[in-house]
Formats: structure tokens, C-alpha cells, sequence
């Protein structure tokens, strides 16, 4: 299960709602103890792709994830996974997500962006075959 | 020997470790060695070509190895290595 403060949905909700309409991505930093895997807040990043590509989807290179990857180390922090937003799509992981995705045990969480607002949050994990994602379940607390 | 940094999500496969020490003499032989001590991380770093997967990264002391000899590139006893993903995606 993932947890997330209510404080650190705003955020990522704030994110996306502010790359409205292109989709906005980030890193969530957290702990991870067993099976419980607590967020604890957010690493922002930048969408790579051209402006005139970024309404529909988003990268971020590996130069730009070394730099999130040494800055969460150097907050004692592990990288529970990812955050990006869908404007005016379903929070759902797509085929291109699947396509692209990385290695399963990342969170990748996806909000809606309807009409510049941010409607719904959920989290995602890939199988392990990498053939698709499933549901994962998050829990938020104060 | 020098040493490796494992993503999160990779370290199950190593015993939970984040970093694990490695021996060889250039990049390709401290991955070898990496996927020798723990064969079940191959299929996440390779392909079913047996390349490195393409949004997987290799950087040796913070540097790219793709801007240096990519898996010839020489590794010292003191090296650092860390995996790095790129992330990509869309609705």
C-alpha cells in the first residue's frame, strides 16, 4: 500500500493543475518498510519534450533523474516512484505508459486534469512481466 | 572494488542492498559481475537482445557512460557507478 499525506496530494494535484494543459511529472520520495511504502513528499521535475508535444506526454532524461536521484540520497530518502498528470484523460495508466514504463516496484501515480482542475488521483504499479499495470492502493492521511 | 548504487525498485533482487561491490575493468565487466552475483536483476537491466534496456542509464562517477567509451569504458577500484532510469510516458 502507498501512503500519502494530504498535504503531499495537494502538491502533486497543484503540479499538474499548474502544467495544465501539458502534463506536468515529478518524483515521490518517501520510505519504504516491508510492504508499507510512505511518501513523504515531492521532487518536481521538468517535461523534456518539446512544448508543442507536451499535452500528451512527458520524459525526463537521465542526466535530469541522476540529479533527483542524488538529491533524494542526500535527504536520506528512498524514490517510491513517479507522479504525472493526465489533462482532460482518465487516471489510468495508459498503453504508452505500459510502453514505456520502467521496472515494477515503482509508484507510478497519474491525476486528472479536467478543465485546469484536478478531479482524481491513483496509483499504478507495473507487473512484473511488464505486460500491464495494476491498481495500486493508496491510502491518505493527515 | 569499486561500487554500485541500486535503484529502489531493483533491490530486492540484490538482498535488499543499496549498493553492492563489484569487480572488473571496465563498465561491462562490472555489470557482468553485478548480474553474476544476482542473476535475477538481468532482466531488468537487459533486453531479450541482451542490451541495456533504453531507459536504462549507467553513470560512472556521475558521468554518462554513453559520453565516455559506453561498456568499454575503464573502471577503477575507487569508481562509483550508480543505475538511473529515464522516465517517460502519456496519457
Amino acid at each position: 500500500m502507498l501512503t500519502i499525506p494530504n498535504e503531499v496530494l495537494k502538491q502533486i494535484q497543484a503540479h499538474g493543475e499548474r502544467a495544465y494543459p501539458n502534463e506536468g511529472v515529478g518524483l515521490l520520495l518517501g520510505t519504504i518498510s516491508g510492504s508499507d511504502r510512505a511518501a513523504t513528499g515531492i521532487l518536481e521535475l521538468t517535461n523534456s519534450w518539446p512544448a508543442e508535444e507536451q499535452f500528451h506526454r512527458y520524459q525526463v532524461d537521465g542526466q535530469a533523474m541522476l540529479k533527483a536521484e542524488l538529491e533524494a540520497a542526500r535527504r536520506g530518502l528512498d524514490i517510491l516512484g513517479f507522479f504525472h498528470s493526465h489533462p482532460d484523460h482518465p487516471a489510468e495508466a495508459s498503453a504508452t505508459d505500459r510502453d514505456w514504463a520502467t521496472w515494477p516496484g515503482y509508484s507510478y501515480v497519474i491525476t486528472t486534469i479536467a478543465q485546469g482542475r484536478a478531479t482524481v488521483t491513483r496509483s499504478w504499479q507495473l507487473r512484473e512481466d511488464r505486460s500491464a499495470f495494476d491498481e495500486e492502493a493508496l491510502s491518505l492521511t493527515k | 572494488m569499486a561500487t554500485i548504487r541500486i535503484p529502489t525498485p531493483l533491490r530486492p533482487y540484490t538482498n535488499s542492498q543499496a549498493e553492492v561491490t563489484v569487480s572488473g575493468a571496465t563498465v561491462g565487466a562490472v555489470l557482468g559481475d553485478l548480474t553474476q552475483q544476482y542473476p535475477t536483476l538481468k532482466q531488468h537491466l537487459y533486453n531479450d537482445k541482451g542490451e541495456l534496456r533504453a531507459f536504462v542509464n549507467i553513470f560512472l562517477n556521475e558521468e554518462d557512460i554513453r559520453h565516455i567509451r559506453g561498456a568499454d569504458t575503464p573502471v577503477q577500484a575507487q569508481d562509483r557507478l550508480m543505475i538511473v532510469p529515464s522516465i517517460a510516458g502519456g496519457r
